[in-house]
């Protein structure tokens, strides 16, 4: 059982004088899927980041916990797993040397079958060995994916995951939130009301604060 | 290790790519070519020799080091970096990586410097070679350093050298005055107090790459 919580307390955000959000407050524990949700500019994407520690609230703290131990900043990265559209790989790499550089740079002996089941399920295997700058931008979206699920993360952050993606593509991405939301914590930022029907709770961003939760 | 595979990425991706190798050959060929051309015939004494050493030293680091962190930025891959590793395996897979591009550059000028200048001539091969190994571990944990702080910023090209001559200046003087030294043939215990300067400018650069590193990696 993933015992993994994340904690947003009092969180705030603005870039020099422009305020994005304030006294941003929620708990997320254990499993699940949650939506961050607003208008453009809301700071949907920013908050995202901020949960994934990929930058710093300006106010306020995000605290991760790992069976009750809160989670130094400098191991963080072990425990997350980040979709964007602009999170880019290694375009000089094929996919496999991609995943075999980033496995051995977390530390771990790259999960060869692991990493063939999800290239198999994100429909890339025959592509495996091409460079990532000969796919397509729904190929490499997909690719992604298979980056943020390979280490088995605890908390997996997907800011507009369905972006470039086709039907085939959205499915393969629904289908594979719904396995993991089972003993994980899913984070999804989007406007697209298919990515938040999945969700259980959504919180909105509205007018630089959190106006509502469902 | 980590940073070991994080150098070995840096390193596979350089030999794809050839962001910094190509400019550095250039830059060393230029660089030298130009101080011949305006030497003529002239015959240039210790001193200048030791001066314009570094000089090609300096403006080459200046022209392939900073790719470090830039290169990462401009294509957009640092987040990923900072999806898959620590601030500190990070600074040191780039400075391992630096490590090695600023022996190989500076061997490579030594060697062309030996055959085209007839006044360099080293005397004092130990202290040459502290000097040279001091000098560059200086040179490549500041490029590093440099390069980690400049790289989110705009116009990085004309920043970085900008940013790195104070910086290095230091290093640079100290250092091309160890250089004439080993050309005179100075004994090592008449160049202790400069030996000793580039060896605390190394301690502290490395010191404070690492405390800062963390600030400047994040946002």
């Amino acid at each position: 059982m993933n015992n993994y919580s994340l904690q947003a307390n009092a969180v705030k955000k603005n870039f020099g004088r422009r305020l994005i959000f304030s006294n941003i407050s929620f708990e997320l524990i254990n499993k699940g899927i949650f939506g961050i949700s607003g208008p453009n500019g809301s700071g949907k994407s920013t908050l995202a980041k901020i949960l994934a520690g990929l930058i710093s609230p300006s106010g306020g703290k995000v605290i991760h916990k790992s069976n009750s131990k809160e989670i130094l900043p400098e191991r963080l990265h072990n425990h997350i797993g980040f979709v964007s559209p602009y999170l880019i790989l290694y375009d000089e790499f094929s996919a496999s040397e991609n995943f075999y550089f980033f496995a051995r740079i977390r530390g771990i002996t790259p999960d060869k079958n692991k990493i063939e089941d999800l290239l198999k399920r994100f429909l890339l295997f025959n592509r495996k060995e091409d460079p990532v700058k000969t796919y397509s931008s729904g190929m490499k979206q997909r690719l992604k994916f298979i980056f943020a699920l390979m280490h088995s993360p605890d908390l997996i952050v997907l800011d507009e995951p369905t972006s470039n993606l086709d039907e085939e593509g959205k499915e393969s991405v629904y289908k594979i939130i719904g396995e993991e939301a089972e003993n994980k914590i899913i984070v999804i930022a989007s406007n697209e009301e298919r990515d938040l029907s999945l969700c259980g709770n959504i919180i909105m961003l509205e007018n630089f604060k959190l106006t509502g939760s469902r | 290790m980590k940073s070991y595979y994080l150098f070995s990425k840096d390193y596979h991706s350089e030999i794809r790519t050839r962001y910094a190798i190509n400019s550095l050959i250039m830059f060393i060929i230029v660089a030298v070519s130009v101080i011949l051309f305006s030497i003529g015939n002239e015959r240039v004494p210790g001193n200048l020799t030791a001066g314009l050493y570094w000089v090609v030293i300096f403006f080459s680091a200046m022209s392939g080091l900073g790719r470090a962190f830039i290169s990462e930025e401009e294509r957009g891959t640092s987040m990923t970096l900072q999806l898959i590793a620590s601030p500190s395996t990070v600074l040191s897979g780039k400075i391992i990586f630096n490590l090695i591009l600023v022996f190989a550059m500076n061997i490579v000028i030594t060697f062309i410097y030996s055959i085209l200048f007839e006044e360099f001539v080293i005397q004092n091969y130990i202290l040459f070679i502290i000097n040279f190994i001091l000098g560059n571990i200086g040179l490549a944990v500041s490029a590093t350093i440099i390069s980690a702080i400049i790289a989110k910023a705009g116009s990085k090209g004309t920043l970085y050298p900008v940013l790195s001559f104070p910086i290095l200046l230091p290093l640079i003087l100290t250092s091309a005055k160890l250089t004439l030294f080993s050309i005179d043939g100075t004994s090592i215990n008449d160049a202790v107090f400069e030996l000793a300067i580039v060896a605390c400018y190394d301690v502290i650069m490395v010191s404070a790459s690492y405390m800062l590193f963390d600030f400047i990696w994040k946002d």
